[in-house]
């Protein structure tokens, strides 16, 4: 910035003449300009500090105490909440389970997404209005998509049960079933996720100029040749931001899981923040201390996904 | 030129398919909406009404707080829209226009806070407002989601490509910073606080763990909250019934998804909505 105001001449017009060198870093602020600037910063400061700071705070205070039945912190206890998480082997299975409902969610909603945004590439007329309507699920919450799968999922009248007896198949207890019912959530969660990822995946398909089609169809290039070393190459930064973005909502799931089963059958889907909140606030319950540790143990999760994921990931990403 | 249009026929087959697949849910939920129970709960399923009636949205209306709900999301989505445009807008301002010292970290401070989960800090927010009394009350709902990080970024992305010369033509003619915002920057941002709009809006009405904890009031609670305890008085009986509150929920959203997509394209890969 600095260097565009000093190539238009603009250096000595300037009211406040913040002109750094990158030899001397003092630079002469305007006094007035930054109280202005700090008048402006405050109210999202304040609201940060009050709602985000301040609790992810408190949170590590009370991860370290115990609590009593009020919820209210005692003796510190060091690290026994979080030893308590990772020993205990029904708390140490969401996390596990976490994992496996995340892997469940993200990667079949990459997969689909991917071949619904390269379908709609075809260079067919009202393709656009395709595109609006194959982003429908973007329109639901979390509760109305789950309200929805819940009546599919119903095992006597539901319309799963309908198609697999048309095939001739045996009903599913797909909710009430530990061994089908993290899968049933997840497919709920990637329809609801699809939306999002058509439009993500479309916006970046968009994004890949003409030219560099024209110069490989120039080269032979057609068909699927032209699909795997041309297209998926260019869309890596765009499928890299959404694997980032959809495994961290994915990690955070909660509604669904909390309509469809309320963690259940036998805690068959009580992912990590399913079992933050029955620690913390179902029946009655105020472990605030163990729930701390886990919402803890949350963020480093989402902290540490995400770093993986810029470090050893966009390695292999192609930028253009 | 004949392959040509079994290309263009095979297109549009298999995009109306998959369009048929994606959209089974909502069509499935208007469809049943218009069913009597009797028919809604026949097996093998119905799929679409025999004779369409329209009474099960006018019961579910009347049986429960479904419209004192649906106000109390929309008075909740619009503050917080409000709310976070207000303060986006400034705080954008400040990091674009405004040199201060460390601006730089300030503004990866306001970043950060997209990274840390609501979920993580949710029992010392609860708590928070347990200890003010405002369980039950519309500021639970409203004041933590006032500013947004996701926000200020949106905005300062759109900011950075605003033409200099502008803001340095109104600086020399003594135009005020909240003149400036108002007059020149607001108008000429339309895109970009509209995108946030939209965005800001649906991440307030989509919202379900928050509300879940901070009301427990049918009359206070949120629209999502009352959509989903619909299912615990009615599961067995009643799907129709059901739909019919699902669709009255959607309306808004849909609107929004179909008349403002380009919009929310843009707002995309600036970050994503919390749960």
């Amino acid at each position: 910035m600095l260097e565009t105001l000093e190539r238009r001449g603009f250096r000595n017009l300037l009211p406040w003449r913040a002109v750094s060198s990158t030899a001397g870093r003092r630079a002469d602020y305007n006094r007035r300009e930054v109280a202005t600037a700090l008048v402006m910063l405050a109210p999202s400061f304040v609201l940060f500090t009050a709602w985000i700071f301040y609790p992810l705070a408190r949170s590590i205070y009370l991860s370290f105490h115990g609590n009593d039945l009020f919820g209210r912190p005692t003796a510190f206890v060091g690290l026994a909440q979080f030893q308590a998480v990772f020993s205990s082997p029904s708390l140490r299975e969401t996390i596990v389970r976490t994992v496996v409902f995340t892997a469940l969610t993200v990667i079949p909603g990459l997969l689909l997404g991917t071949l619904i945004a390269l379908a709609l590439q075809a260079p067919i007329r009202g393709v656009g209005i395709f595109r609006t309507l194959l982003a429908t699920p973007f329109a639901f919450s979390v509760a109305t998509a789950s309200v929805i799968f819940q009546i599919f999922f119903n095992p006597g009248v539901g319309v799963f049960n309908a198609i697999l007896n048309l095939a001739h198949l045996h009903p599913v207890g797909w909710l009430t079933n530990p061994a089908t019912a993290l899968a049933s959530v997840a497919v709920a969660t990637v329809w609801l996720q699809l939306g999002y990822n058509v439009l993500v995946l479309s916006a970046g398909l968009q994004g890949i100029p003409e030219e560099v089609y024209e110069a490989a169809r120039l080269d032979g290039a057609k068909g699927f040749t032209l699909t795997r070393f041309i297209t998926l190459p260019l869309l890596t930064p765009t499928l890299f931001f959404l694997l980032v973005v959809s495994t961290v909502i994915a990690i955070q799931s909660f509604g669904q899981i909390h309509i469809l089963t309320r963690g259940g059958p036998a805690g068959a889907t009580t992912t990590l923040v399913y079992s933050l909140y029955l620690n913390a606030f179902a029946f009655g319950s105020t472990n605030y201390g163990l729930a701390s540790a886990q919402a803890l143990i949350l963020f480093a999760i989402v902290v540490v996904v995400t770093a993986l994921q810029f470090g050893v990931l966009e390695r292999r990403v192609f930028y253009r | 030129m004949r392959s040509n249009t079994l290309v263009r026929v095979a297109s549009y087959a298999g995009l109306s398919i998959l369009a048929f697949v994606m959209l089974f849910p909502l069509l499935y939920a208007i469809s049943g909406s218009l069913m009597t129970t009797r028919e809604i709960s026949t097996y093998p399923p119905a799929f679409l009404p025999s004779s369409p009636r329209l009474g099960n949205f006018v019961d579910v209306l009347r049986a429960l707080p479904l419209p004192r709900q649906y106000l109390n999301s929309v008075i909740v989505a619009v503050c917080v829209m409000t709310g976070q445009l207000l303060t986006s807008v400034l705080s954008a301002y400040a990091f674009t226009f405004l040199r201060m010292p460390l601006r730089n970290l300030v503004f990866g401070v306001f970043l950060a806070t997209m990274m840390v989960p609501w979920e993580a800090i949710i029992i010392p927010n609860y708590l928070t407002m347990a200890d003010s009394h405002l369980i039950n009350t519309y500021p639970a709902l409203i004041v933590p989601f006032l500013a947004a990080g996701f926000g200020t970024f949106l905005l300062r992305q759109f900011f950075m490509s605003f033409p200099r010369d502008l803001y340095e033509a109104a600086q020399v003619d003594g135009v005020g910073h909240l003149r400036f915002i108002w007059s020149i920057l607001i108008p000429l941002s339309r895109p970009a606080l509209a995108a946030l709009a939209i965005w800001s809006f649906l991440s307030a009405w989509n919202q379900f763990l928050w509300p879940l904890l901070v009301i427990n009031q049918d009359q206070m609670a949120t629209l999502q909250i009352g959509i989903s305890r619909l299912q615990d008085a009615e599961a067995a009986t009643a799907p129709n019934f059901i739909l019919a509150g699902t669709v009255l929920a959607l309306i808004p959203t849909l609107l929004l998804i179909y008349f403002g997509q380009r919009h929310i394209v843009r707002g995309l890969t600036a970050g994503a909505v919390r749960g």
